[in-house]
Formats: structure tokens, C-alpha cells, sequence
């Protein structure tokens, strides 16, 4: 899959689960997440649509909070997931 | 320094801050029965606290404080909640204050100053986390900071828990970063003494931890553009303010169950010397209590000893996932455990434990323990390690 089909699918997922306060193709690929209105819910829900839409599972390394600081860190994990399998 | 002189030093420090919250404690206990009735504020074990300098004990030695470890800290917390847990409580909810401005302040000047501060007057700080309209989320502020025309920010807020505020010299108060910041975008300020004003301040006439003064109230002051603590407050919150605040307050709770339980010991060993075979039943829910407890205390010791292991000042340091569970796993289990054991211990010695006043009195113990489930609500804290597990695979 390409890195920006990959990124448009992980900006529907956050569009559909994250709840942020602004509209999610106002938030660039390298900005902040959590300043968005990301919350801990939030990552959980998201992180369970991710797996779910792309097959894959975060191990638990990837949980720590740097992989939902910017969409492009989300999108970085899943190709090395992607990749992977 | 030798390695040997070093280590007498450490040893001489740690004695020095167990007999000073030794003096401490005999002062609260004198005054625990009134705090309790009057549900005022415990001023002598407050001034004992500063008298022992153990305000500061948080705060570096390098800058006037005793330089405390967590593990210490936490002893002094048990020490005082088995004489009067008010007074534990509010040393246990200062020392999270200086603790999150000692990690968190990033060798800011004027935070350097003030830390000097605090150890040479013993200043004493409040926090001011809770908010009207939240519904008990640390993580989430309707509040913000407005700049004000020259320089710093001027903020009101509307809390539901102002603890002892009224009698702090200073406040640490989360707030939205701006007016258009997201809820969960939030700042944690220093107000200094002077710089703002309690307000609108509610009634606090609870059933137990009647000597913390946690009123509803509305805060409103200034401050300078420096005394917004430097770190984002969701990274102060995961890694000093819940882990410190879990830990020390399960030091506290961890002294109010063993009290009662020094209490059930006594009373059933001097039954059994009258009659050795009267009291099997009672001995037996004695035997189990103390397995709780020393259950709870190794629980704890953990949990301290992996919070002490990571200093904020690590280059790579994300909190894993696993901490998280378990920090909140000992909050959980410690809460749980203290309106445990104090009710058995109350089994055990009946209608002393049941009276408000005596040598075998558990009155204030139960009420006290009440406290510990709902702050912050148990329901909270399970919702929070459920969420995680539903990814966490734990390999």
C-alpha cells in the first residue's frame, strides 16, 4: 500500500474515532495530536479502528504516546507494520 | 566524599526525616479528635511540619530542601496517617506540588528561586485540579489562561475541591493553554501568596478527612509568564503527579489501616491473656488482616521503587503502558484494602471500635477511609486500565 493511501485511511479512522476539536484536514501531517483534542480514550478507540481496518497489531512497544503524537508517526508504524506481514 | 561517609550521610538523612515525621506525628495525634469534630484545619501538625522543615523535604538539597526520596516521603505519610490522616493527607497533596515543580520546571531560573523559597519559609501549596463541569477529569480543563495586556495571564476557575486553599500560602491550578486550546491542552501555574484571591468558598462538612478543608470555591488571580510550569501538564500528569499522588496517598491510607489494625491487635491480645481460647474467630480475622496489609505494603513498595527508577529527566523516557496499569492497580488495591481492613478491625473489637472516642475507637479510621475510593472515583481509574487492556497485549 502507498504511505498516502495509507495516510487517507488513517485520517478517516481518526475522523470517525478521535473526536478532536478541529476538522481533520485542517491538522497537518507533523502537528500535534493531543493538541487537537486527542485524548487516552480517544488513542485506545482509534488504535482498535486502525487494527481492525489494516489487519495489523501494535505491539506494545508502539503504545507509548510518541505513535499518536502526529499522523505521520501513525502512518510511519502501519507501513513498518504493513511490511512486516 | 568516601563512599562509606556517603552512605552514613544517606543513612543519617533518612533517620533525620523518619524522627522529624516521628515529632510530627505526636503533635497531630494530640490534636486529630478535635481537627475531626470541628472539621478545621490541622494548623499545629501544619506548623510541627514546618518546624521540622519537612515542607521542603521534596525539594533538592541543593536548593535548602532534604532532598527526599519518594520511598521517604511516603513513610512520612504513613507516619502521620496513623496518627491523624487530615494532616497525612494534606502533606501527602503538598508534597505532589513541590514534586511536579522539582521535575517539571526544566532549570527554570525563577522556579529555582522559588523552590529556595519554599525550603527557607516553608511555604505550603495547594492544588487546584478539580473543576465545575469536568466531572472529576484530571486531563481535561474548561478553564483557560488569558493573557493579560503587558505580560502573564490572569485566570479564574470554578473548583469543586479546593483543598485547604484557604490556608496555603500558594496554588498549582491547571487551565487550558489559551481560549482556544483543546479541553485536554492544558498548563499547570504557579499562584503565588498575594497574586490571587479564594472566593465564593462553599461549605466543607463531609463524613471523614473533615481536617483537609475541601470546599467548593472560586480561584481567581495573576501571574508572571514564567510560573506556567514548562512541561505539557497531560506529561506532568503521567509522569509525576498520578504516580506520586497514587503512592503517597496509599502512604496515607496505608497508615490509617495499620493504626486500626494496632488497635484490633491490642485489644485482642489483652483479651486472649485473660482468656487464651475466647477468642479464635476474632484471631482469625486478625491473621487475615495482617496478611492484607503486608500484602498492600510489599504492593507499594514495588510501585515506589519503579516510580523511583525513572527520573523525567530521561532522554527516551515514555511511560509504558504497564506502569500505567500498575500505578493505577496500587491506587485500586490500596483504596479498596483500608475500607477493608478498618471494617474488620472493627469486628474484631466491637463496640469500642464503634464508639466515636476511646483507645479502641475506629470512628475516624472508617470515615477517613471512606475517602479513598472516591478520590478520584475507583470507577474512574478501573474505566482507564479497562481501556488500555482492550490493546495492551502484555508481552
Amino acid at each position: 500500500m502507498e504511505r498516502s493511501e495509507i495516510e487517507s485511511e488513517v485520517r478517516k479512522i481518526l475522523a470517525q474515532r478521535a473526536k478532536l476539536t478541529t476538522s481533520i484536514e485542517s491538522i497537518e501531517t507533523a502537528s500535534s495530536l493531543y493538541d487537537a483534542g486527542m485524548t487516552s480514550h480517544a488513542t485506545v478507540k482509534v488504535m482498535l479502528g486502525l487494527e481492525d481496518h489494516f489487519d495489523v497489531e501494535f505491539p506494545d512497544e508502539l503504545l507509548e504516546r510518541s505513535l499518536f503524537d502526529q499522523i505521520s508517526s501513525i502512518v510511519s508504524a502501519i507501513e513498518e507494520l504493513l511490511n512486516d506481514s | 566524599m568516601s563512599i562509606k561517609a556517603a552512605r552514613i550521610t544517606e543513612a543519617q538523612a533518612a533517620l533525620s526525616i523518619a524522627s522529624a515525621a516521628e515529632v510530627v506525628r505526636d503533635v497531630a495525634s494530640a490534636h486529630a479528635h478535635d481537627v475531626d469534630r470541628k472539621a478545621r484545619f490541622p494548623a499545629e501538625a501544619i506548623a510541627a511540619l514546618r518546624a521540622e522543615k519537612l515542607l521542603s523535604a521534596a525539594v533538592p538539597r541543593t536548593h535548602g530542601g532534604m532532598g527526599a526520596s519518594l520511598g521517604e516521603l511516603v513513610e512520612v505519610c504513613e507516619t502521620l496517617g496513623r496518627a491523624c490522616a487530615s494532616s497525612g493527607m494534606t502533606y501527602a497533596m503538598h508534597c505532589i506540588q513541590v514534586a511536579s515543580i522539582v521535575r517539571h520546571s526544566q532549570g527554570v531560573t525563577q522556579f529555582e528561586e522559588y523552590l529556595r523559597r519554599l525550603a527557607e519559609e516553608q511555604r505550603l501549596i495547594a492544588s487546584v485540579t478539580s473543576e465545575v463541569g469536568t466531572g472529576g477529569d484530571l486531563q481535561t480543563s474548561m478553564t483557560h489562561l488569558e493573557p493579560l495586556a503587558e505580560e502573564g495571564y490572569e485566570v479564574e476557575k470554578t473548583t469543586t475541591a479546593s483543598s485547604y486553599c484557604e490556608y496555603a500560602d500558594d496554588l498549582l491550578l491547571t487551565a487550558r493553554r489559551h481560549e482556544a486550546a483543546a479541553p485536554n491542552d492544558q498548563v499547570l501555574a504557579l499562584l503565588c501568596s498575594g497574586g490571587y484571591a479564594v472566593l465564593d468558598v462553599g461549605e466543607w462538612d463531609a463524613l471523614g478527612m473533615r481536617g483537609t478543608c475541601s470546599p467548593p470555591a472560586r480561584i481567581k488571580g495573576q501571574m508572571d509568564s514564567w510560573q506556567t510550569l514548562p512541561d505539557p501538564f497531560r506529561e506532568i500528569a503521567t509522569v509525576t503527579m498520578i504516580p506520586y499522588s497514587h503512592t503517597l496517598w496509599a502512604g496515607v491510607w496505608l497508615g490509617i489501616a495499620a493504626d486500626a489494625y494496632e488497635r484490633a491487635r491490642r485489644f485482642l491480645q489483652i483479651r486472649s491473656r485473660k482468656d487464651p481460647d475466647g477468642s479464635i474467630v476474632a484471631a482469625n480475622r486478625l491473621a487475615a488482616l495482617a496478611g492484607r496489609l503486608s500484602g498492600l505494603r510489599a504492593r507499594l513498595a514495588e510501585s515506589v521503587a519503579k516510580v523511583e527508577a525513572r527520573t523525567p529527566l530521561d532522554a527516551d523516557t515514555t511511560t509504558k503502558t504497564s506502569e500505567i496499569l500498575a500505578i493505577n492497580d496500587l491506587k485500586l488495591e490500596a483504596s479498596e484494602t483500608v475500607v477493608h481492613v478498618v471494617s474488620e478491625a472493627m469486628r474484631v473489637i466491637g463496640i469500642e471500635a464503634y464508639k466515636n472516642a476511646g483507645e479502641f475507637s475506629l470512628s475516624r479510621h472508617l470515615r477517613d477511609a471512606h475517602s479513598a475510593p472516591l478520590m478520584i472515583n475507583n470507577d474512574r481509574v478501573q474505566a482507564a486500565n479497562a481501556d488500555l487492556l482492550l490493546v495492551y497485549k502484555g508481552r
